[in-house]
């Protein structure tokens, strides 16, 4: 076989995603012939530490799995907490955590959209060389970032790892003149929200389908940030407490971080499109309008599109920020009183990039004696490679160079956040 | 000329990297001043060293990554750590306490697929550091600080003093002495401004020791607050858990 047939692209280092990982592809004589997504990102043992430490460290201690959505760790961990002791925090402590996570997916996706994956659709290399020719286009998606971070730093006290989420509610409430300075921020950018779903619908897609089990949380009445039930496309309905029944996880050689599959099914996806595709009926009705007028509807099956459902979260996040804000009575006290028990407890919430499962095993004085972590980017790693697999046979033709931008964009569509993909749990299974 | 400025990451969760994005109303300003020339986790275009400034955020905890530390030292003529990963190790370095064999049958079925150290470690146990920011994750505003000082030439004014400096300044009521909150902030560097204690909480220490940390005194007020020692201990082993002045501590207590 010449070797020109043989066609191999390979990524040491994957740039524009948050953390280290790497990608390597092999066609031969155009056919896939090989595709690996693999995260070198260096372990540091999270679930083995977190072993020892009390409850209320939780979350601060998680927080620190990764910068990108610190939120989403202290909420699924807090959550986690208060199932193991049996209380439940509703009404305007819960409300303000949805607020919290608003200010975070805000954040998080402007962030992806404007200076992560928006230069590949519109052919630069980063968002500082787009911000060169296009100062009004990243200026716009900074100042959308900036009223997500100023969510999280008036509610949590700074952006990155806040300060001021407890197991039970919070430290301290915020004053309605917070609230109402948020506000007006929120209203200044939802025109902004509202444009950058029109200027994302407008981006050249490539052309891809692929169809895959969705996974999402849900909570009756809400679309999911703190979920109640976990639920798919495939019809699973369940409490968030049997994920271990349902879910497995698998290490393998060439990464890091581990495999995750449905168990006696396939790989799955979670993130902004599986949510999308399992709760479009519960977006915020600006979102669904957005939505629709950007012609999206659930399911969506192309992967590329993925950066459109994030724009409309985005807008929904928006929207439901300033709902919160304008039904919040304050509650009479900043967190519920508890009483620490020996037992396990199981959370999940929506990091911006998808479902964040954790589980913890604690002892009479409130320690923790075993701790899962299950994050997103690692639950999306086989879809990832899969996609890769679809991308490379549909591009196979395209020289090298627009080959590489494909399949990099490919993997961008998950907004894999590879710090968090490498902490991990005890196998249920051993396939090694 | 412009000075060319690179962004390197070891272990870490990129929360201080992150904070160059966040500090959205300079960002474009400070490019208009610097070329970050070398920053994965925000551009795909990357150029060799030598680089004016270099940025390090993380700790070493892989073979790799400890021969890469001095490949960087040599190609940055200015090198600032940024973060409690680079400064002390970050909360990973519980592991320098602990058998990292133990930990990684913890977690992974196959531990003899990574490839890691027994320890993590801070960047300048490996080679010469000219500026260090504290923190977990670091001040944005110590961030620009020091772009800004280096590009100038001057020395970046950072403080060493105490947490408590800046709950005075910024007119917190003691939460340690007023509600018996246990507080690390006497034996903790400034630079967060003091915001957990202006959320009704204790500090917990995100930017390690300060200068001369008193922690016998601490422990004397915590243990007035009937404060159990081992929440003391659990306490100082926290994000800055590799900082030499709370190891000690440590076993002094």
């Amino acid at each position: 076989m010449p070797s020109d047939n043989v066609r191999t692209v390979e990524v040491g280092y994957l740039t524009r995603v948050e953390g280290e990982g790497a990608m390597k592809v092999v066609a031969r004589g155009g056919k896939v012939q090989d595709v690996e997504f693999s995260i070198f990102e260096p372990p540091r043992f999270f679930e083995a530490f977190l072993r020892g430490r009390h409850h209320s460290e939780a979350p601060d201690i998680t927080a620190r799995i990764c910068g990108i959505c610190p939120v989403a760790y202290q909420m699924s961990a807090v959550h986690a907490m208060e199932h193991a002791f049996g209380v439940t925090v509703d009404g305007a402590l819960r409300d303000l955590r949805r607020l919290l996570y608003c200010g975070e997916w805000i954040e998080s996706h402007a962030l992806h959209i404007y200076l992560l994956h928006a230069p590949d659709f519109l052919g630069y290399e980063s968002g500082i060389t787009l911000a060169k020719d296009h100062p009004d286009v990243v200026t716009m998606g900074l100042r959308i970032k900036k009223v997500g971070n100023e969510i999280v730093r008036v509610l949590g006290g700074r952006e990155i790892h806040p300060v001021n989420v407890k197991v039970g509610g919070w430290y301290r409430l915020p004053t309605r003149k917070e609230l109402d300075h948020l506000a007006t921020e929120l209203d200044r950018i939802r025109d902004d929200a509202l444009a950058t779903v029109k200027l994302v619908a407008t981006f050249p897609m490539p052309d891809v389908t692929r169809s895959v089990e969705w996974v999402s949380t849900r909570y009756p009445d809400e679309y999911p940030m703190l979920g109640k039930t976990v639920v798919s496309t495939a019809g699973m309905n369940i409490p968030v407490d049997e994920w271990n029944d349902w879910f497995i996880e698998e290490h393998v050689k060439r990464s890091n971080a581990l495999h995750s599959r449905i168990k006696t099914r396939a790989n799955y996806e979670v993130g902004p499109t599986a949510r999308f595709n399992l709760n479009a009926d519960l977006l915020s009705p600006g979102a669904a309008a957005a939505a629709h007028d950007a012609g999206l509807s659930a399911p969506c099956t192309n992967p590329f599109r993925s950066i459109v459902v994030r724009a409309v979260e985005l807008l929904h996040a928006v929207d439901e920020a300033l709902a919160i804000i304008d039904h919040y009575r304050a509650p009479a006290a900043p967190a519920i009183a508890f009483t620490e028990k020996a037992g396990e407890g199981c959370g999940a919430s929506e990091a911006p990039r998808g479902t964040l499962f954790h589980r913890y095993r604690l002892d009479a004085r409130g320690i923790l004696t075993d701790a899962q972590i299950v994050p997103p980017t690692a639950q999306n790693q086989l879809s990832i490679e899969e996609d890769l697999r679809l991308v490379l046979q549909a591009h196979i033709e395209e020289p090298d160079d627009k080959l590489r931008i494909v399949l990099e964009q490919s993997i961008r569509n998950y907004d894999p956040c590879i710090s968090c993909a490498t902490h991990f749990l005890h196998l249920e299974v051993d396939r090694g | 000329m412009t000075a060319r400025v690179a962004v390197f990451k070891f272990a870490s969760c990129d929360g201080c990297q992150l904070s160059v994005l966040d500090a959205e109303d300079e960002l474009l300003a400070i490019l208009g001043t610097i070329d970050i020339v070398e920053f994965p986790e925000a551009r795909t275009l990357r150029e060799p060293g030598p680089y004016d400034i270099g940025f390090v955020e993380g700790s070493v905890t892989t073979p790799h990554d400890a021969a890469r530390i001095k490949e960087i030292r040599e190609q940055c003529k200015v090198l600032v750590t940024i973060g409690a990963c680079a400064t002390s190790g970050g909360i990973q370095a519980l592991r320098n306490m602990a058998d990292v064999g133990i930990y990684a049958s913890q977690v992974y079925a196959h531990p003899e697929y990574l490839d890691t150290l027994a320890t993590s470690t801070a960047i300048a146990d490996h080679v010469k550091v000219d500026l260090a920011l504290y923190g977990c994750p670091v001040s944005k505003e110590q961030l620009v600080e020091t772009i800004t000082a280096v590009v100038a030439g001057r020395r970046p004014d950072l403080p060493s003093h105490p947490v408590c400096v800046e709950c005075k300044a910024r007119g917190t009521v003691c939460v340690l002495v007023a509600n018996g909150t246990p507080c690390l902030g006497p034996v903790v560097r400034a630079g967060c401004g003091a915001i957990c204690p202006s959320y009704a909480r204790g500090c917990y220490g995100c930017f390690g020791p300060c200068s001369t940390p008193n922690v016998a005194s601490l422990a004397g007020a915590w243990d007035g607050a009937g404060v159990p020692r081992s929440t003391l201990i659990r306490a100082l082993k926290g994000f800055t858990v590799g900082a030499p002045e709370f190891q000690e501590a440590v076993r002094a207590l």
